[in-house]
């Protein structure tokens, strides 16, 4: 089997790129820490609102910038239905929940969580900018689901 | 007695009466599904409320079977039947006997499935992710689908090998060829969602088994739900590679180079799930790394298919007396819907490809995943380039098999049919993927949000609008009620005459196809370490580090 001279070049280029592109989400992967969710912690999924710290959910202060949110998904809501951060401020949010498969997505920010039952998801954000956050679920999750969302307030400090 | 009337038909009558019953349950599928894809992108915009407890949810469900699972399979089934009958031959009597049965476990689960659908009972989409549970019968349904399609295969993957027992030493036809590397990587990918269907599915819907592992069941629906798009896609390679350089009087560039980019994607396109899973927590980073090296690794046999292709078009061009460097193009038969369909369904391709990099980028993901950027980004694959390519099939594949022939007047109809397709797809998912960059989430009805300023903003655009995006919806609506007409004239009015099932001429080079391409023992064998390798471990993890099972919802 003989390969054409033109046909060479394009592979050459074809895989080149395809050097390129692994090389750079490896390297933001792996040295640069952007790297998707991987292991989290796992829980009864039957038995979250007995288990820490998901049996109080809500903001916890870390330091003067960072926050941990503890969020508990459910058909078709968040609890809580509200957060409110300074500007400036840091957010893990933590989110597990109760019923069915849920995501915990902020529009045009990185934060796009599946919230598998039974595992704790986690994403970071820094929110530089004051507003209203729209917080909604994107993976179909019943009757209601196109209700699901709760709202993140960013105030001016 | 049957009579038999060879001189109309190409392929022997039984089995072309075979493939057609396949191709009555694809276009009977094609007409309700393009009903409730248009329905649910009305409702969806906010133009229609949907009456008498019609749930949004339930018509998606409806629209995604139909038209991902029921029209792609069967039509691509009446299509490798037609084909292999062309080529290696007709079926023996006990063959054909088979195909039946097969034919008939695959359609009862259809209709066990799609009833459910109707009846409320499996409102889950086709992705039926857990712990939603539908009806047992609905997975019941989905089990005998895959068995169907396992005898359905099996029968065409032995019809192969008893032709290349019979013709020791000789190079096995190209469709054949392609054929048996399509639905070895169709039954490999099914091992997964047979799985999770039969062990993990069927006895906790029954009341057999209490929890079931969630993130186990996602892994092995896309452990399959992956190598499904390239069961819907090398069909339509092999129309382009075999059944293309015959309708533009041309001859395939090379034979080996189109049986390595077969092996290749029957390599890299299994072990490669995790990158529909990048933002789930359970599976580690390596791992999903690993795969998205692999999923990466399909760009070779795709460049492949892209340069073996266009330099059939200008080989075709230049025997037909093209100058210059790109002259080639005018010999090209634009006016030839059977060319013209599948034509812009591989240029579509190309920004198709483009955003399935984005899709499978670890972090850009993050951007993406389940917003409307990816409903755009399959619309583009299957619903364009798949779609257009297998209605220009359609319109020498239908009169091949009944008999008649294409007139010039349903050849126009066609054309205007896949003009208006492509421009409905460009108004659908041109918003779809940008809309989904705004985070405009997938699979949900009609909502602002209570007026979230974010969400009003979907709404407010010129083209960046959900009600551009329906627009886009009923032109498609329209282009697919005239197919459908097209197709009711091919199959019952259109004049009687011999059509033949197009196979291009073998490559000039199918001589020097290395025989180690038709060792299909070793490119197993292959496959299968490539996906012990990606999946072991990780597998092992998620049974090991399980949380409890989860129970049963029905929040529909």
């Amino acid at each position: 089997m003989r390969l054409h001279r033109y046909e060479k070049y394009w592979l050459y280029f074809g895989v080149g790129a395809l050097v390129l592109f692994l090389a750079t989400l490896g390297v933001s992967a792996f040295a640069m820490g952007f790297s998707p969710p991987g292991h989290g912690d796992v829980l009864d999924p039957t038995k979250v609102e007995e288990t820490p710290p998901f049996d109080e959910p809500g903001l916890v202060q870390v330091d003067e910038n960072t926050y941990v949110a503890n969020i508990v998904a459910m058909t078709f809501g968040y609890t809580p239905n509200e957060l409110e951060v300074p500007v400036g401020s840091t957010v893990i949010f933590r989110v597990t929940s109760k019923d069915v498969v849920h995501s915990f997505s902020i529009p045009k920010t990185n934060v796009n969580i599946m919230v598998t039952p039974g595992y704790v998801g986690e994403a970071k954000h820094t929110f530089t900018e004051p507003g209203s956050y729209l917080v909604l679920c994107n993976e179909y999750c019943g009757t209601g689901h196109h209700f699901m969302q709760m709202t993140i307030e960013v105030s001016e400090p | 007695m049957m009579t038999n009337k060879p001189a109309l038909l190409d392929i022997s009558k039984q089995d072309a009466r075979l493939s057609l019953a396949y191709i009555y349950v694809a276009f009977a599928a094609f007409l309700i599904g393009i009903i409730a894809g248009v329905v649910q992108g009305l409702q969806r915009a906010g133009l229609i409320h949907l009456p008498g407890g019609i749930s949004y949810y339930q018509v998606l469900t409806a629209h995604g079977v139909l038209l991902a699972l029921v029209f792609t399979t069967f039509f691509i089934f009446a299509f490798l039947y037609a084909g292999n009958s062309k080529t290696l031959g007709s079926l023996s009597a006990t063959a054909r006997k088979v195909a039946w049965w097969g034919f008939a476990v695959l359609t009862l689960g259809t209709v066990l499935a799609f009833v459910m659908i109707l009846m409320d009972e499996a409102t889950v989409l086709y992705t039926f992710y857990a712990p939603l549970q539908a009806h047992p019968l609905f997975y019941i349904g989905l089990a005998l689908f895959v068995i169907g399609t396992w005898i359905a295969g099996g029968v065409l993957i032995a019809h192969y090998f008893k032709w290349k027992k019979a013709h020791k030493g000789e190079i096995t036809p190209l469709f054949g060829f392609m054929t048996v590397a399509t639905l070895l990587l169709w039954t490999i990918a099914t091992l997964g969602v047979a799985a999770t269907v039969l062990l993990q599915f069927i006895p906790w819907s029954l009341g057999i088994s209490e929890g079931i592992n969630i993130l186990l069941s996602r892994t092995l629906f896309w452990y399959f739900g992956h190598p499904l798009v390239y069961f819907w896609v090398m069909p339509a390679y092999m129309a382009w590679y075999v059944v293309i350089p015959k309708l533009i009087g041309g001859r395939l560039f090379s034979d080996g180079l189109a049986r390595l980019a077969f092996v290749l994607f029957l390599l890299f396109s299994i072990p490669v799930g995790f990158h529909h899973q990048l933002m789930e927590t359970g599976i580690s980073p390596y791992w999903k790394y690993i795969q998205v090296i692999l999923t990466f690794a399909v760009v070779i046999p795709s460049l492949l298919t892209a340069f073996s292709i266009f330099a059939t078009f200008e080989l075709a061009g230049r025997k037909k007396g093209a100058k210059g460097i790109l002259g080639w193009y005018k010999k090209l038969p634009w006016g030839d819907v059977r060319f013209l369909a599948p034509f812009i369904g591989m240029l579509l391709f190309i920004p198709a490809g483009a955003g399935g990099i984005i899709n499978a980028s670890n972090q850009m993901n993050a951007v993406v995943h389940n917003t409307l950027w990816v409903v755009g980004h399959f619309h583009l694959t299957v619903g364009a380039t798949v779609a257009l390519t297998f209605f220009g099939m359609s319109y020498w594949l239908l009169p091949a098999l009944t008999g008649r022939t294409l007139t010039p007047f349903i050849n126009r109809l066609g054309i205007v049919q896949s003009i208006l397709w492509t421009v409905g797809m460009f108004l659908m998912t041109g918003p779809m993927h940008l809309l989904g960059l705004l985070g405009a989430p997938r699979r949900t009805a009609f909502t602002t949000y209570q007026d979230h300023p974010t969400a009003l903003e979907w709404f407010e655009g010129i083209f960046v609008n959900q009600v551009t995006m329906s627009i886009g919806g009923m032109l498609l609506f329209v282009a697919g009620i005239l197919l459908i007409f097209n197709i009711i004239y091919l199959i019952f009015l259109a004049p009687k005459g011999k059509t033949p099932f197009p196979i291009g001429e073998p490559a000039l080079d199918t001589g020097q196809t290395p025989p180690l391409l038709e060792n299909w023992k070793l490119w197993v064998g292959l496959a299968a370490l490539l996906i012990l390798f990606a999946y072991t471990i990780p597998l092992l993890d998620m049974i090991q580090h399980a949380p409890p099972g989860s129970p049963p919802y029905q929040p529909w």
